[in-house]
């Protein structure tokens, strides 16, 4: 089995969010928050200092009626890749407590490790990582309802998106079992996306060919794992975090929200980045 | 009371007005420790940081001190490796100031992290590719080359230098001292350009990210030149207060002047590269990235386009005029004013490092962060300055920090005394 393993290409976990679907319903939020045993606090309204793996930003035209139109952008972990996994925040964590997987393209956070310096918050221009301030307190008798499968943090480290992946971890050691070479497509799936009712996030390996993210996604690993599918973008594309979460969209305003242009620069078409 | 203990051939202040200072500002470093405590004990809610505002008032606090502390290195460069000599009646004071502005620095680092407990973990499990690992090895390896340089001067005190033991020992450390003043150099190069490169290095923020030399960014090689510019600046400010504190001259004129000019020549080489490095920034990598210079400089009043003024002509150019014009220099109002100029202009260089970096927008969606410190944070912050000043009174008290001083100011009403001044056993201060 171990030498069969080391035959596997490696994974490339990775999502596709149809922004024309999403109804910004949160569902997507709450199940998140639930399958990974998210702290909460009394009050949440100070959206600064409460933690969200993913997020949902409503973004607008502009626009006055009858023109205006609006767009739910669900944001999780862009697990980047940068170059040869010199994801933004990877690279600047001082004790290696988070780090980018070869194997599955996931950006991991190790929790013990993590002594709360807070430099890849400040790398992540996403804002995809959250602190804890406090130390995390359940109402009485939730403690039975957290999820064995995910470890609490502490106070004073930071957290973030895992795209669940002790999910990953479990379906692996069942696939072991069964005698399968890969995980299958449907038994690791995110939370987030079971939970979506509009089907707006689909979830899998963008290495895989039979996988429907890489189908959607079509990506272009000659050109810096760019999407072929024109209603496809990333978020800030240009700085060169190489992202493995891809957004589709058939409104120009929407892909155009998704990166920084300058006046003249037409959307999607953008010189290199320096770096 | 404390006589013996007071430096030959010069004259301090009361016990009692001493002691009572001494309590005044010990009063404001137990409101800083009360809420250092605070935050170790309850954790850094008590802050007013939050998730856009990871790096707030403290790693501000943190690069400033830094900024200016590097004095110290400058200033042993130029006495012991390039071989300024007259520096040898300010470097005590150089050193004493750098010393307290990097054990500050890595108090608030202490306090900073999420996870004090584990703050050697920077040690065990260095991530060899991050701007903080380079920083913490470098920054823990200055401050004992610092505190080795401190030692003799502690040495040096009337009754220490009795002992036998002490006395052989300072003076062998002054023997070697270039040897550290040399490694300090060293040290002080790679941790000053690593906390630029802290900054510089984000590539998912284009107003810090810089292009650069191979792994080091422009800001790596910038905050290096600035904290050599600016630190000497910093040196003579507190000199200056120190004088009028205790209303006596305390280091003559051309030692002064001597290392104004320098750093106003070094200000104005240093401004120059942040010109040419701004205009780079501002024309090439930030377009390159779809943003412009008025995405940076428009979204709120605090971070206008003043604030770029502020800093390079009036913290830049203005004062390395001042200081590199002989009339001017030679003016201690102008000197004076240059000083604070620089100081104010590194202190809003950081400050734009930091805050400014986490307060722009990255996602065209986004929105301006700004943030307020609470008043831990604040409290904190002072906590450094109390305990530097302390620690000047104590060591300008009772050693021989100021190797001129006696000669400055001859205590008539002591001829005896005076008399002494010319045995330089007792007076000779910290020096090689």
């Amino acid at each position: 089995m171990k030498h069969e393993q080391q035959h596997n290409p490696p994974m490339k976990y990775g999502m596709a969010i149809d922004l024309d679907k999403c109804t910004g319903c949160g569902a997507c939020m709450v199940a998140c928050m639930s399958e990974n045993n998210v702290p909460f606090k009394t009050d949440e309204s100070n959206k600064l200092d409460s933690i969200t793996w993913i997020r949902v930003y409503k973004l607008t035209n502009g626009k006055s009626f009858p023109d205006t139109d609006i767009c739910y952008l669900p944001r999780p972990c862009q697990h980047c890749e940068g170059h040869g996994g010199h994801s933004p925040c990877v690279s600047v964590c001082p004790a290696t407590a988070t780090d980018y997987s070869h194997e599955t393209g996931i950006v991991s956070q190790i929790y013990t490790r993590c002594f709360g310096c807070r430099y890849c918050m400040a790398a992540c221009p996403y804002h995809a990582r959250y602190f804890n301030w406090w130390d995390p307190v359940w109402p009485d008798g939730m403690e039975k309802y957290l999820s064995p499968n995910v470890s609490p943090r502490m106070r004073g480290v930071v957290e973030k998106c895992s795209f669940c992946f002790h999910r990953y971890q479990q379906a692996k050691n069942k696939a072991y079992l069964n005698g399968e070479r890969r995980v299958p497509e449907a038994a690791y799936q995110t939370a987030c996306t079971q939970a979506c009712p509009a089907g707006a996030i689909v979830f899998g390996d963008l290495n895989n060919p039979e996988h429907k993210v890489h189908q959607i996604v079509q990506p272009d690993p000659h050109n810096g794992n760019r999407s072929k599918n024109p209603r496809a973008f990333r978020l800030l594309e240009r700085l060169g975090t190489n992202t493995k979460v891809y957004y589709l969209s058939s409104r120009e305003w929407v892909r155009r929200a998704g990166d920084n242009y300058l006046a003249h620069e037409t959307t999607g078409h953008v010189s290199k980045p320096h770096h | 009371m404390d006589s013996a203990l007071i430096p030959k051939g010069v004259k301090r202040c009361p016990l009692w007005q001493f002691l009572l200072g001494l309590g005044i500002v010990g009063v404001v470093l137990a409101w800083g420790v009360y809420a250092m405590l605070l935050c170790w004990f309850k954790g850094l809610n008590q802050t007013n940081m939050n998730d856009y505002y990871g790096f707030a008032l403290w790693i501000w606090a943190d690069l400033a001190v830094i900024a200016v502390g590097g004095g110290a290195f400058f200033s042993g460069l130029l006495k012991y490796i390039i071989g300024k000599d007259e520096l040898k009646y300010i470097i005590n004071y150089a050193v004493l100031i750098g010393f307290i502005c990097y054990s500050s620095a890595l108090l608030i680092l202490a306090i900073d992290i999420g996870q004090p407990l584990r703050g050697w973990f920077i040690f065990w499990h260095a991530n060899v590719h991050s701007m903080l690992t380079e920083v913490a090895f470098c920054l823990s390896c200055y401050f004992s080359v610092l505190t080795i340089e401190y030692i003799p001067l502690i040495l040096e005190n009337r009754q220490i230098d009795r002992v036998p033991f002490f006395h052989n020992l300072s003076h062998n450390m002054h023997e070697t001292m270039a040897v550290f003043a040399a490694t300090g150099a060293f040290l002080s190069f790679f941790h000053q350009g690593s906390l630029g490169g802290v900054a510089g290095v984000l590539f998912g923020r284009p107003f810090s990210f810089r292009e650069g030399l191979l792994i080091w960014p422009w800001t790596f090689f910038l905050f290096t030149w600035s904290a050599a510019a600016y630190g000497p600046c910093f040196t003579l400010l507190i000199t200056w207060i120190t004088e009028k504190v205790t209303r006596k001259k305390l280091v003559k004129d051309n030692v002064v002047e001597l290392l104004a000019k320098i750093s106003g020549w070094m200000i104005f080489t240093y401004t120059i590269a942040k010109i040419f490095d701004t205009t780079r920034w501002a024309n090439i990598t930030a377009p390159g990235l779809g943003q412009t210079l008025a995405d940076f400089y428009t979204g709120t009043a605090m971070y206008g386009y003043w604030i770029l003024f502020a800093e390079i002509v009036l913290g830049g150019l203005v004062p390395a005029i001042i200081l590199i014009s002989a009339p001017l220099r030679k003016n201690p109002v102008w000197r004076v004013t240059a000083i604070i100029l620089a100081v104010m202009g590194v202190s809003l260089n950081r400050w734009v490092m930091v805050l400014q970096v986490m307060a722009v927008p990255v996602m065209p969606f986004d929105k301006w962060a700004l943030y307020y410190p609470s008043w831990q944070e604040v409290a904190t912050t002072i906590l450094p300055v109390a305990y530097g000043i302390i620690l000047i009174m104590i060591s300008y008290r009772y050693l021989p920090i100021f190797p001129q001083e006696a000669e400055l100011n001859p205590i008539d009403d002591e001829p005896a005394v005076v008399a002494e001044i010319n045995t330089p056993a007792d007076l000779e201060p910290a020096q090689a």
